[in-house]
């Protein structure tokens, strides 16, 4: 699955660059940058909801040790990165990409976006581990402008808690198969209301009753693998 | 995908620093508090290949490694590609908190990356492994850490099957050097089919354990055999 997202006021300058053999009639074209993004889901048993990729300006999708902003827990409760991507685009977007459909347990999905060059172009990468309360991984604002072209980068990363959920893992509060449950809910009913490393879930099998997870549902860090490369 | 590993691989043949050799010597230091690791295969090979990469399938040669500790096949692996590689560097089991003695690889031009790989003991097909990193053309002293995997070919029942759980295909783990297994457990998850986990290789999820030695989900014992990663520390001095 490859989806491509490009700057939209630009589309015209970009045909022209690709098709214009440095054509120097073409002063008002805006030189464009294109990154591709590929990211793994390294889990056992946890599906990672449709992957977020956003390249910005301004804006930051969350601040480890800082309380988790709305639109970053509706993506870490309910896998729905509709609401971060347009808070990230309002605060000096790029361009944004939403995977189609949720990257299940060891596979793939990568994203090709292109956007005016701008040297202070930062990127984020968000997704839901979708059998857990409110656990999610990605990148928060990136530098990537720096990027040569060819150049590669790679990142193993480890699963987030966005501290706004309760890890009660009870029934009907998990949205993944392993429950089917609710996803976001604005109550935040934590024991901590900030964004830190996930400790893991614990599952019935472990001793925590009402727990709707199972051993096979556990997992261990890195959970994710984010590729950058730029190629054009 | 694969277009770009492709290209990655003609860029590090076309590049002067592929051509040359290196003398490396490697250390590798199991982390882990009460996992031990079957013998090591440390390998220098050409860039393109991949004794396993994250998100596919296993082949014959992993899974035999990761079910039962066999790198018979991942030797020859390494050999038809035309790479190098050291055999149990730490003359047997390498245990707990513990290193390997130092092993000395001088590479041919062309086997410009290192992979790593040894079972975890006790799991049902769990490894501890490094996949094609690219050795450093400046000398000096690097170091890695290391991540458990699972290759994706065993359901982990967690239960013992000493011996015979190390064959290819065999449900079970084939022994504990560490003695603290128990038995009679009735399975975290069903052996078959092994739907509880991607079928490909993927990071391990950790073990569940009990404090049950008879009985229980598990044989193993959640105070001993449990690990976060990283699970090993690499050195490597490139002289």
């Amino acid at each position: 699955m490859k989806r491509t997202a490009i700057w939209p006021p630009a589309a015209a300058a970009i045909l022209g660059i690709l098709a214009g053999c440095g054509s120097s009639d073409d002063g008002d074209a805006v030189e464009m940058r294109t990154l591709r993004i590929t990211v793994a889901n390294l889990t056992a048993n946890q599906p990672a909801s449709p992957v977020l990729v956003s390249l910005h300006r301004g804006g930051d999708a969350w601040r480890a040790g800082s309380p988790a902003s709305v639109a970053l827990e509706r993506l870490a409760e309910g896998g729905d990165g509709s609401a971060l991507a347009a808070e990230l685009a309002a605060a000096g977007g790029l361009v944004d990409a939403t995977g189609s459909a949720p990257v299940a347990p060891g596979g793939i999905d990568s994203f090709e976006l292109s956007y005016p060059a701008a040297d202070d172009a930062r990127l984020t990468v968000a997704t839901m581990l979708v059998n857990t309360n409110d656990a999610f991984a990605g990148l928060s604002g990136l530098p990537v402008g720096m990027l040569e072209p060819g150049a590669r980068q790679a990142y193993l990363l480890a699963a987030l808690d966005a501290g706004t959920e309760d890890n009660a893992e009870a029934a009907g509060s998990v949205p993944g198969p392993a429950d089917g449950g609710e996803g976001f809910n604005a109550a935040r009913d934590d024991v901590r209301d900030a964004v830190r490393v996930h400790a893991g879930v614990v599952g019935r099998q472990d001793g925590l009753a009402g727990s709707v997870l199972e051993g096979k549902h556990r997992f261990d860090n890195p959970v994710l693998r984010v590729e950058i490369e730029r190629v054009r | 995908m694969h277009r770009k590993f492709l290209a990655a691989a003609l860029t590090a043949l076309l590049s002067p620093a592929a051509a040359s050799a290196a003398d490396l010597e490697i250390t590798i230091t199991n982390l882990s508090g009460g996992i031990h690791f079957t013998p090591l295969l440390v390998a220098a090979h050409p860039s393109a290949v991949h004794l396993f990469r994250a998100g596919e399938p296993a082949s014959a040669a992993l899974q035999a490694m990761a079910e039962g500790g066999d790198i018979a096949g991942l030797e020859n692996e390494v050999s038809a590609a035309g790479g190098q590689f050291v055999a149990d560097p730490a003359g047997g089991i390498l245990g707990p908190a513990s290193s390997s003695g130092v092993a000395l690889l001088s590479t041919a031009a062309g086997n410009t990356h290192l992979s790593i790989t040894a079972m975890l003991l006790p799991t049902n097909d769990g490894f501890v492994a490094l996949d094609g990193w690219e050795i450093p053309t400046q000398a000096g002293s690097y170091t890695l850490t290391l991540n458990a995997y699972d290759a994706g070919t065993e359901a982990n029942t967690e239960l013992m099957n000493p011996g015979a759980g190390g064959a290819p295909g065999v449900s079970g783990i084939p022994g504990d050097p560490s003695g603290r297994a128990g038995s009679g457990g009735s399975g975290v998850v069903a052996s078959a089919p092994n739907d509880a986990e991607a079928n490909v290789v993927h990071v391990h999820r950790g073990q569940l354990g009990d404090t049950d030695a008879g009985g229980g989900l598990s044989d193993l014992d959640s105070r001993s055999h449990r690990w976060l990663n990283p699970v090993a520390r690499v050195t490597v001095v490139v002289k």
